[in-house]
């Protein structure tokens, strides 16, 4: 028997009682819209996330003293030097420090960072008002202070800070420039901080041990050139290795954005896929639903079925048909599910939730997916029915009313 | 030459732990071309019989061959194929599939077989039944023998060795009972169809040549009736 006339019979008989078919299509209806939806929202958590985490700057290397190891202003230098690491573009050295900052009355506790002048465009910082710390501001151990959006705020409010004189830990500090805001991210807020010349943190506000003149850095933030993170990570271990003549364990780590982004990456994933798993037993639910749907339906066409075997069908035409159908319903739904998944998670992007925003990433694997899934749904529902009715014997199925 | 050949068929029907035999041991030859009628009370084994022989039902022993070929012993999809390509049934109660229209439903009987002009060769059957004008009707919009009618075309569609009815007058009015039987006897004589009919009624059976009694799952008497002696003697003309 052909597929086509198969699909013509099953189509004519799932039409021919249209409320019991719509009822069972929305089981599977809602099972395949529910998982769209869901790990659409995933997606989108996890999408949402790479793309704050790239907001740092792209292509970046941390490196960080460990094991009582420190990194100082001659080590942020040399991996500048294009003959140690060729494969590093730029470094910004920093220090970062806790600080009281006050404005008037007003007085915050706000992280500090002592950096260069290329610390803000490593960092992907841009300044909205005035101007970001000068060279010539570093060599001058000046006092000056650029001062994060959310730092502005918390100190200024809507007033006009430039110009105006901060104290620093007890130090007066003129600001120079405010910088856009980037939003919260994981690393935390970058909006909340104040940027000084990192030789001003250094011998003015922090005043550590004196290293003979060179400035201790908590991190050197380190830019590879275009998809050389991973030799620039290399050179970069080499070269300060050799400068600390580390013979056992290393008195540094080198971490790079992309291991920040794969761990997350992996956790939102296993989000996806538990929401998937989640919205999924729906739709086993509605497998169900289509195998009671059929079981019913093989009693009701007994006669039917007597019918067909008298007329020559085999076991494996009346299996067909049956199975047929039931994928046929299955795929329906699939289809009509996919399209309210869509319209659902088009209705969910951009709802607030827990003060940020749902965002949702509808891809073509996961729609593709969805189907696959129904349709196996549908033929895994529909073998138990489909071989009650091919086991019938032709006599008694047609003896039946 | 024989179209069915049945020797020493028995079938023994098991209702739990009970037997109860339905055929003890029948003997038939039946040739092509012949109209048989047979005729029994009801529980004689006749409707047994014609299922064994329509391969609806198997038997518990014996020999039966159609055309020439053993059916004893064959498997389930076999014996569908059988039945797809070399049966016609007509049924008592119709049994036309409510949901089709009477042409899908004479097409239903080439749906199991490599058929082709499967619409054509539909609409022809129901043209020779006196249906032409009837092709888009459900079954519900028909009368009794409209209906028998169809399963007529339908069993005919797909050229059987051998037709087989099963009461099919049993639900009709004398009216439409007699036409059946004409274009029953019609077929057998214009196309040389083989046809079997069971029925308990002696009048249908009277239309047939060859009157085959049943009793108690024996054949009592298989004589010849006075229309076979009609169209032998017309035949001799």
């Amino acid at each position: 028997m052909k597929l086509v006339a198969l699909v013509h019979t099953a189509w004519s008989s799932i039409g021919s009682n249209r409320l019991r078919t719509t009822l069972t299509l929305l089981g599977i209806i809602i099972g395949v819209s529910a998982v769209i939806a869901l790990m659409s929202v995933g997606r989108g958590a996890q999408e949402s996330i790479t793309a704050r985490i790239e907001s740092l700057g792209t292509n970046l290397l941390f490196i960080r003293p460990s094991n009582d190891g420190v990194l100082t202003m001659a080590d942020a230098r040399a991996l500048s030097n294009s003959v140690f690491a060729p494969s590093i573009k730029n470094v910004a050295p920093e220090l970062q420090a806790s600080a009281v900052v006050v404005f008037g009355e007003n007085g915050r506790n706000i992280p500090l960072f002592g950096v260069t002048t290329g610390f803000a465009r490593i960092r992907n910082f841009i300044v909205s008002q005035g101007e970001f710390i000068s060279p010539a501001h570093v060599i001058g151990k000046n006092n000056v202070v650029v001062l994060g959006s959310r730092a502005k705020e918390n100190l200024f409010g809507t007033r006009t800070p430039l110009g105006s004189e901060v104290l620093i830990n007890g130090l007066p500090f003129t600001v120079i420039g405010v910088l856009e805001s980037k939003g919260a991210n994981t690393l935390g807020n970058e909006d909340n901080r104040v940027f000084i010349p990192i030789s001003t943190a250094h011998f003015k506000v922090v005043r550590n041990a004196d290293l003979n003149g060179d400035i201790p850095l908590t991190t050197i933030n380190a830019q590879a050139k275009t998809g050389l993170i991973e030799s620039a990570n290399k050179e970069a271990t080499t070269l300060l290795r050799l400068r600390h003549k580390v013979t056992e364990e290393d008195d540094f780590t080198v971490s790079s954005q992309q291991t920040v982004i794969d761990a997350l990456a992996e956790t939102t994933a296993t989000l996806t896929v538990f929401l998937g798993a989640v919205a999924g037993i729906s739709l086993i639910v509605g497998g169900i639903g289509i195998m009671n749907i059929m079981l019913v339906s093989v009693t009701e066409r007994t006669k039917e079925i007597g019918i067909r075997k008298a007329m020559g069908a085999s076991r494996r035409d009346i299996l067909s048909q049956f199975i047929i159908e039931a994928v046929l319903i299955s795929l329906v739904g699939g289809v009509l599910g996919v399209g309210l998944g869509v319209i659902a998670s088009n209705l969910l992007d951009g709802l607030p939730l827990a003060g940020t925003q749902i965002s949702t990433v509808i891809s073509a694997d996961i729609t593709i997916l969805a189907l696959v899934v129904s349709a196996a749904i549908g033929l895994f529902f529909g073998i138990y029915p489909a071989s009650r009715a091919s086991k019938l014997h032709p006599i008694d199925a047609l003896r039946s009313v | 030459m024989s179209i069915i050949e049945i020797s020493n068929l028995r079938k023994v029907y098991k209702l739990g732990s009970v037997q109860v035999p339905v055929l003890n041991g029948v003997n038939l030859t039946i040739n092509k071309g012949e109209m048989v009628s047979i005729m029994g009370a009801s529980g004689s084994g006749k409707s047994t019989l014609l299922n064994i022989i329509g391969c609806l039902d198997v038997p518990t022993s014996g020999e039966y061959c159609l055309e020439g070929e053993r059916i004893n012993g064959l498997n389930d999809d076999a014996l569908a194929s059988l039945r797809a390509s070399r049966i016609g049934f007509v049924f008592q109660n119709y049994n036309l599939l409510p949901r089709l229209n009477a042409v899908s439903n004479v097409e239903l009987a080439l749906l199991y077989k490599k058929s082709s002009d499967v619409r054509k060769r539909a609409m022809e059957a129901l043209d020779a039944v006196g249906l032409g004008h009837r092709y888009s009707h459900k079954p519900m919009e028909l009368s009794g023998g409209e209906q028998q009618r169809v399963a007529i075309a339908r069993a005919l569609v797909k050229n059987p060795a051998v037709l087989l009815a099963d009461e099919p007058t049993g639900a009709l009015d004398s009216r439409s009972s007699s036409e059946i039987m004409g274009i029953l006897q019609k077929l057998n004589r214009d196309k040389g169809l083989t046809v079997i009919l069971v029925t308990h009624e002696h009048d249908v059976a009277l239309h047939t040549q060859r009157m085959i009694s049943f009793s108690d799952g024996e054949i009592v008497n298989d004589s010849l009736t006075k229309n076979s002696m009609n169209l032998e003697h017309n035949g001799g003309q």
